[in-house]
């Protein structure tokens, strides 16, 4: 595998106080979907606009292919960036705005004719050559905006949250197309959001950051799976926190007693947090004579039912008072369950995460 | 009437507002409309109609030290203009581009300055300049600095007003797309801010074509501008020639005005696509 972009020890900070990227390391592999991801001002654009060559690290290393280029202007860098607000040239029609990058390194005119042709037409704009960017939708000038930076084949395409601005229809389609894209051009993209869902179902891995840190570099998988701390599996998806200790037996005891299994390497007696999604949780009739033994039983109560259409959420209130939540896909040979029900929760011995707290 | 009770219409209201607007224009325009009238007029007394004529015109153009004037107000205009518009228009990169840099923020409210104190008061200031400090001959040179002096403000702030709406992140597409600062300032930046530059230009030259005071005070012997020997025509003796040269410098500026205007309308209709 090769490294496309390789980061080492890279550190950025604004002035004295504000330290915006704090000695990350990572590789990203030469052709893989690769998301940053994080919640506003976590870094990820500032990492992003690092390898852009918009900012220059304070610290560290960044190569491309293997060439050093932290500190090189982003004019002379084989990557090129789809922003945020497209930052399409309002002066310009689309077929200008597409050949800008070409006619700056001097191409011949006939090749960029017909390479903005191709371009135009790969994100299917074919017809719109003539408009200026004011009479696209957002839609549109997000594909304006991609044809312009791929025209240019570069070896890195670095995209900041570019379906940030467009409707919830209009994203998910746009989310199938940039795959596709991504895929058929073969090319390393980079890819900034904040948008857990839009990482989980795009990336072949996924670097989630939070403070200037990268906390955790997986698979969607990986990442929703087995998440390395509290934050990660908070920010990915919704799950449940249960504080614990511990056994001798390798086995946690959380509060009221109870023991269970979960993953995890914490030593014995050390202080932990499980974290458990609430599509992993069963809910039984208290006393039901089918329980299976290998799965973790608490009993509890239900608290709170909540109607979504394609699931529904139960609210289970545990022994000890701690809350749990579990989701149940909306199916008719699940049973009911109302508020007041006595009932036992079951999830397998693989589904909680153990987390030093 | 029952159904748009809280906003029943007042008649009389709209009578009132509308009369009001009538007397505020011909308060203004009136004295305007009637020297325009008059430079028409055969008879040497203005309020006597005598008959509709070119004469004054034909004066005019035939008096030397008039059209000397003029020419005179032609070049100072045309130069100070294009120097101001030059320096103001970098001065106003310089102050929205650069975060920081040493005495940004005084070199901020001393831009406003010329704008803020009066002629009177800068003109005397830049006549001991010349004549005190530099000691240089007055002459059209030293109008034209002092000329450049106050115009290239009001350039910096027209065009500050456009870069402030400039979204920053299209010079960085264009560096991001292999173009050099220069390259990036001639085909994006430059192009996008043009109407304010514009705008500012013929701010800049409609204040040149009209400044009195500041010339006044910094004007050579015998190289004078057009508003200044109008002002001293009249000193003389009003003569309906001045009702024509008026017209003529009037037709000018409201022409530079409505060009001006013309091109801040572009600027905003084009800011009005770009959000929707």
């Amino acid at each position: 595998m090769t490294a496309a972009v390789s980061i080492r020890g890279v550190t950025k900070r604004f002035g004295t106080d504000v330290t915006a990227v704090d000695n990350v390391t990572l590789d990203i592999v030469d052709g893989e979907f690769f998301s940053l991801l994080g919640p506003s001002g976590c870094g990820k654009t500032t990492m992003l606009r690092m390898i852009a060559g918009l900012e220059f690290p304070t610290e560290g290393s960044i190569q491309i292919f293997g060439e050093e280029l932290a500190l090189r202007p982003p004019n002379k860098r084989p990557v090129n960036t789809v922003f945020q607000s497209y930052a399409l040239f309002p002066h310009m029609n689309v077929e200008k705005n597409v050949a800008f990058g070409l006619e700056m390194r001097k191409v011949d005119k006939a090749v960029i004719k017909e390479q903005v042709a191709d371009a135009i037409e790969a994100v299917h704009l074919k017809g719109m050559e003539k408009r200026k960017p004011s009479q696209l939708s957002g839609g549109q000038q997000q594909r304006v905006a991609l044809a312009r930076a791929l025209v240019n084949r570069p070896k890195v395409l670095l995209l900041d949250e570019p379906l940030g601005a467009l409707d919830l229809k209009l994203r998910q389609a746009m989310q199938i197309e940039l795959k596709d894209i991504q895929s058929e051009v073969g090319i390393t993209f980079i890819y900034v959001t904040h948008d857990q869902e839009e990482a989980l179902t795009m990336s072949n891995r996924i670097g989630v950051m939070n403070f200037g840190n990268l906390l955790q570099v997986g698979t969607p998988e990986e990442i929703y799976e087995r998440p390395v701390n509290r934050f990660v599996a908070d920010f990915i998806g919704e799950t449940n926190f249960i504080d614990g200790t511990v056994a001798d037996d390798g086995r946690i005891r959380i509060a009221g007693g109870a023991l269970v299994y979960a993953r995890g390497d914490a030593p014995a007696g050390a202080d932990v947090t499980l974290t458990l999604r609430p599509e992993k949780i069963w809910i039984h009739s208290r006393g039901a004579a089918d329980l299976d033994p290998e799965r973790n039983q608490l009993p509890g109560k239900i608290t709170r039912r909540l109607y979504y259409g394609e699931s529904i959420y139960y609210e289970i209130e545990l022994e000890d008072g701690t809350l749990v939540d579990a989701r149940h896909e909306n199916i008719p040979s699940l049973q009911r369950r109302d508020v007041g029900d006595e009932v036992t929760i079951t999830f397998h011995r693989q589904a909680a995460e153990a987390l030093v707290s | 009437m029952s159904v748009q009770e809280g906003t029943a219409h007042r008649p009389w209201v709209d009578k009132v507002l509308t009369v009001n607007g009538w007397l505020i224009f011909a308060f203004l325009y009136l004295p305007i409309l009637i020297l325009v009238i008059y430079s028409f007029s055969d008879s040497k007394v203005v309020g006597i109609w005598g008959g509709f004529t070119w004469k004054w015109y034909n004066r005019m153009i035939h008096n030397p030290e008039m059209m000397g004037a003029l020419w005179n107000s032609a070049k100072v205009a045309f130069i100070s203009t294009i120097i101001s518009t030059v320096l103001g228009t970098l001065a106003a990169l310089a102050l929205d581009r650069y975060r920081r840099w040493l005495g940004k923020g005084a070199f901020d409210v001393i831009m406003y300055l010329p704008v803020i104190i009066p002629e009177v008061t800068m003109g005397a200031m830049l006549l001991i300049w010349f004549t005190q400090i530099l000691p240089v001959n007055l002459s059209l040179t030293t109008i034209i600095l002092g000329h450049i002096a106050f115009s290239a403000s009001f350039v910096t702030i027209v065009v500050r007003a456009r870069l402030a709406n400039l979204d920053d992140s299209l010079e960085e597409a264009a560096a991001d797309l292999y173009a050099n600062r220069w390259t990036t300032f001639r085909r994006i930046t430059l192009p996008l801010i043009m109407p304010g530059v514009m705008g500012g230009a013929l701010l800049a030259l409609t204040l040149s074509l009209d400044d009195v005071v500041i010339t006044e005070f910094v004007q050579g012997p015998g190289a004078s501008l057009l508003p200044v020997y109008v002002f001293g025509l009249i000193r003389r003796q009003v003569t309906p020639e001045i009702n024509a040269v008026s017209t003529l410098m009037l037709a000018l500026s409201m022409m530079l005005v409505f060009i001006s205007l013309a091109f801040q309308a572009r600027s905003i209709s084009k800011s009005k696509n770009k959000e929707a």
